[in-house]
């Protein structure tokens, strides 16, 4: 299987509530709010990451989560934010990519 | 329960302002006769201030940014604002009316990624429109607007505030909505002018046309639910707060002023003296807001509307106290429900008339609302 590369799309809005993430689709206004785990792969969707990369480094690393279910789940969570066009997937790495901006979402943590 | 809703029970939990009505002129190309602002500049921030004043929102968490005036593109830094907004990831909402959207600025729009934008449209006939515009051609200016910001592939929102004058043309811009694939909303309330002005209520709807609106099921959905009788408020609603201004969300004016909410002028600080956070955290007056439960209100307390009521504190405010009943609404859920308020059932006791009390019978608020709970948004009728 190939590799899977990820990035936030420009068409969102984020921003940090209480530990979680909240994002909204700009186009579709779809809405999501993330837990602490999807947070994290959102936050490090940035196109230069593998998907792979970011289970390993940022999943399995900081929670109590097997390789397995974490790869699994972060399929699915990566797939379904793709659907609504909040992440871009690629099949290599993008450099620059065209996330609206580098900054991270802020908010009250 | 929604997502939304939890976003806010949190946010309220944790004292956080999700969402803002940011005002960056109050100048304006039309000259709308139930307009409650002055248009001159008095001395609007500057882009610098903005932008810094955005990114102390988005550190304090804020969310929800709906950008309003006066008229919007009337400030030159108008883009350059919302790229930094963006930039930040706010939810961008714009409320404009259009009359200098074309194209090329509908392109703009859409590539900043503005989430929707609201449009102001008074009658689907160019002759009403135009008149409480005092703007010629701005009918059609204002379609080609909506017209080229759906092309885009953009949500607009057509706000219809009704009027004795345009009421019985509310049918007509609901039409003219769908045929421009635009959700439609109607505002039957009025606001006074923000100097005080009370004479710009006379130009409200009457009680039969508020009670049609109510019927209409093409408004409302369910009439005979939404006229219903109001059930016997629990301690959860005695014990709740009466809307979401100064809790999860409040207005900065173009001079830096924050407010509980646009539709509640209750100075709270100044962003050109004071850090947003300050102000929120601190303010004498947000905090006095925030202490309100449905249990302290005078008269509204002891109501069968207490907790179905559209109160909007911020009119009760303007009608002289914050914890009083705002009369406006009194009307609305007794033309709702046929139910007569607490306070309208004092008054009679006292021999007053309603109507001629110190406050207007009915109030326009403004159409522009950043709160997404019950202020002058919820009084906006979906359709």
């Amino acid at each position: 299987m190939s590799e899977k590369y990820i990035r936030r799309s420009s068409q969102i809005a984020a921003r940090m509530l209480g530990g979680e993430m909240m994002i909204m689709s700009v186009k579709d206004s779809t809405f999501f709010m993330l837990d602490p785990v999807a947070t994290a792969i959102w936050q490090a969707a940035d196109g230069s990451s593998s998907l792979s990369q970011i289970v390993t480094e940022k999943i399995c690393a900081e929670f109590d989560v097997s390789p397995e279910i974490a790869a699994q789940d972060a399929e699915e969570f990566v797939q379904e934010l793709a659907e609504h066009g909040i992440l871009l997937i690629s099949d290599h790495p993008v450099i620059n990519s065209a996330v609206v901006n580098s900054t991270q979402p802020r908010g009250m943590q | 329960m929604s997502l939304m809703y939890e976003m806010n029970q949190k946010a309220l939990k944790l004292g956080v302002p999700l969402s803002v009505h940011l005002d960056v002129t109050y100048r304006c190309n039309e000259r709308c006769v139930h307009c409650y602002l002055d248009h001159d500049d008095h001395g609007e921030m500057t882009t610098a201030e903005i932008k810094d004043i955005l990114t102390q929102l988005s550190e304090a968490g804020v969310f929800l940014l709906t950008i309003s005036g006066g008229e919007v593109m009337m400030r030159r830094d108008l883009f350059e604002i919302i790229e930094f907004a963006r930039g930040l990831l706010f939810n961008v909402k714009l409320k404009t009316n259009g009359v200098m959207i074309r194209d090329a600025e509908a392109k703009r729009i859409r590539e900043l990624g503005v989430e929707q934008v609201q449009i102001s449209v008074y009658s689907h006939r160019a002759e009403v429109h135009d008149r409480i515009t005092k703007l010629p051609g701005s009918l059609r200016r204002t379609i080609e607007a909506i017209r080229f910001l759906r092309s885009q592939g953009l949500k607009v929102t057509i706000a219809n505030v009704l009027m004795s004058e345009n009421f019985s043309d509310y049918k007509g811009v609901m039409a003219l909505a769908k045929e421009l694939d635009a959700t439609f909303t109607v505002d039957p309330t009025i606001t006074p002018k923000i100097d005080g002005d009370r004479s710009i209520l006379s130009l409200n709807v009457g009680d039969s046309n508020l009670k049609q609106v109510f019927r209409d099921p093409a408004l409302v959905g369910d009439v005979d639910k939404f006229c219903a009788p109001p059930p016997v408020p629990g301690e959860d609603v005695m014990e709740g707060y009466p809307c979401s201004a100064g809790h999860t969300g409040c207005y900065i004016s173009p001079y830096g002023d924050v407010y509980p909410c646009v539709a509640f002028p209750l100075p709270s600080g100044n962003l050109r003296r004071r850090k947003f956070l300050d102000i929120w955290r601190n303010s004498a007056e947000l905090k006095e807001v925030r202490s309100i439960r449905a249990k302290d209100l005078t008269t509204c307390s002891s109501c069968t509307h207490v907790g179905t009521c559209t109160r909007c504190p911020g009119l009760a405010y303007m009608e002289g106290n914050m914890r009083g009943p705002s009369t406006a609404d009194c009307q609305k859920s007794f033309q709702r429900t046929g139910l007569p308020s607490a306070n309208m059932l004092k008054r009679a006791e006292a021999g007053l008339d309603l109507r001629r009390s110190a406050g207007p019978l009915i109030q326009i608020q403004t159409m522009a609302s950043p709160m997404p709970t019950f202020t002058a948004e919820e009084n906006l009728l979906s359709a």
